[in-house]
């Protein structure tokens, strides 16, 4: 094993590890927005705020995140409307292609998760805001969010994992992710052991960071 | 839509592939993961610490890097291996014979076929996740089931077999499911090690027909009926194999 390559080329694979650190982590940010509104609409009892939500939320969780991006960075072409448009700009880039896919799927995971610690809300506590005089929209805001975010909180440290593990596909499209450093260097050199180790070694640290931290985020909650 | 019909057989091949490499996978993983679970709960310190080795370095890797890693790395390491092993045998009879001639006893060069690269990255990375999966299931069986067992006489293997492994299987089968729903969509990555599955083949008529929305759109759906499918077998069998109290 030659570590003399990796050594080389470690400011290839830092800008990869910027890249994916900011994909992942706006996708998730952007992927909450849809998250809990999705999740919240899914628990609902209207069939027609329902419908179309469970419909977004089956079609890309039962996919695959590679489909979805190809779709998206792929399919969108295919439109003549689209390519006209001024949004082809933003199509015609790998990395919005890229922002576009892992956010709508982690929006539809996550709402899965939002959905479930919802509906598993302690009955007698929104029964308390109840009886104090709480709106609907008061009691969500006071009572149900705070209370699932705590719970949703291990389920969505695993969704993060997942986003940065699931991430590692940006590369296929030309982005120079941690992957795509990777798959440069192996095209430089033709050294596809210590190219791939050496991104698998920075995935396992981001990995390992984001268990830690949020080992320590759920124990700070469950002091209080 | 005409497109589509004129490739209906090709990627009907390759959504066969698909499965094919699913199923496969999942029996490696299963078995895999029996071995994980047994030596994490085992009383040997080795024995545990290979298996939280391994169940930790996989969680820690995105499945696609360890594709990669063991399809290119992996045959550049056995060819190397198969070629010092040569270069080492054929020293070796130098010396006792100096007229002796270079042979290949083991192929200059292995070709590791995507397929088997695609079973065996995918098989070895949910081995790690049905591991823990098992181990769970494992250690909530309860323990005066095994004691009745002991105390009937019943021997460690037929413990094993008889006790243990039906009990824990009932735990399991929710986790084997999620597992498998997981395993399912990492299948569409062996296409970028090159097998012609049909996220390939999809790919390849989507260049030649420029109707990349179409195909991708096509390969979706058909995961999304296996997705479907598999959900509905399971909770089929979760009713089944459930406990039936009152």
């Amino acid at each position: 094993m030659d570590l003399s390559i990796i050594v080389n080329q470690y400011s290839l694979y830092l800008n990869g590890l910027w890249t994916t650190i900011w994909l992942v982590a706006l996708s998730l940010l952007l992927g909450l927005f849809i998250a809990v509104p999705a999740g919240i609409l899914r628990g609902s009892g209207n069939w027609f705020a329902k419908g179309p939500v469970w419909f977004y939320m089956y079609f890309f969780r039962g996919t695959p995140l590679l489909i979805q991006l190809f779709i998206i960075y792929y399919g969108s072409a295919q439109f003549d409307s689209l390519r006209e448009s001024w949004l082809w700009d933003y199509f015609q880039e790998a990395w919005f292609c890229a922002l576009l896919a892992f956010t709508l799927n982690t929006g539809a995971y996550t709402a899965e998760i939002v959905r479930g610690v919802i509906g598993t809300m302690d009955k007698g506590e929104l029964e308390a805001a109840k009886a104090y005089g709480m709106s609907t929209w008061q009691t969500l805001r006071r009572i149900t969010l705070p209370n699932s975010l705590r719970r949703a909180l291990p389920a969505y440290s695993n969704e993060i994992i997942f986003m940065i593990h699931g991430s590692a596909i940006a590369g296929v499209v030309t982005i120079v992710d941690i992957t795509g450093a990777a798959r440069v260097v192996n095209a430089r050199y033709y050294a596809p052991f210590e190219a791939y180790f050496a991104a698998g070694l920075l995935y396992m640290c981001l990995t390992f960071s984001v268990i830690y931290l949020f080992k320590k985020l759920e124990a700070s909650y469950s002091q209080q | 839509m005409a497109e589509l019909q004129n490739y209906q057989g090709i990627l009907l091949e390759g959504a066969w592939l698909t499965l094919q490499v699913a199923l496969l996978s999942l029996i490696l993983a299963v078995f895999l993961g029996l071995l994980g679970a047994l030596a994490k709960l085992s009383h040997s310190t080795i024995l545990k610490g290979i298996a939280t080795l391994y169940t930790t370095v996989i969680r820690g890797i995105p499945d696609l890097i360890l594709m990669l890693l063991i399809f290119f790395g992996g045959q550049m390491l056995v060819n190397d291996l198969s070629y010092s092993l040569n270069e080492w045998l054929n020293e070796l009879f130098t010396t006792y014979n100096p007229e002796h001639e270079w042979y290949s006893f083991l192929p200059d060069y292995i070709d590791i076929s995507p397929y088997f690269a695609g079973i065996i990255t995918i098989g070895f990375i949910f081995g790690a996740y049905m591991a823990e999966t098992f181990r769970g299931a494992f250690m909530s069986v309860e323990k005066g089931q095994l004691e009745a067992a002991t105390a009937y006489g019943m021997s460690k293997l037929k413990i094993f077999t008889r006790v243990m492994f039906p009990q824990m299987m009932r735990h399991a089968l929710p986790g084997i499911g999620n597992n498998w729903l997981v395993l399912l969509k990492t299948t569409a990555l062996v296409s970028i090690i090159g097998l012609q599955d049909m996220v390939k083949i999809a790919g390849d008529a989507s260049g030649s027909t420029q109707q990349p929305f179409t195909f991708y759109f096509a390969v979706a759906l058909v995961f999304l009926f296996f997705t479907t499918l598999s959900t509905a077998l399971l909770k089929w069998a979760e009713q089944k194999y459930t406990i039936k109290t009152r």
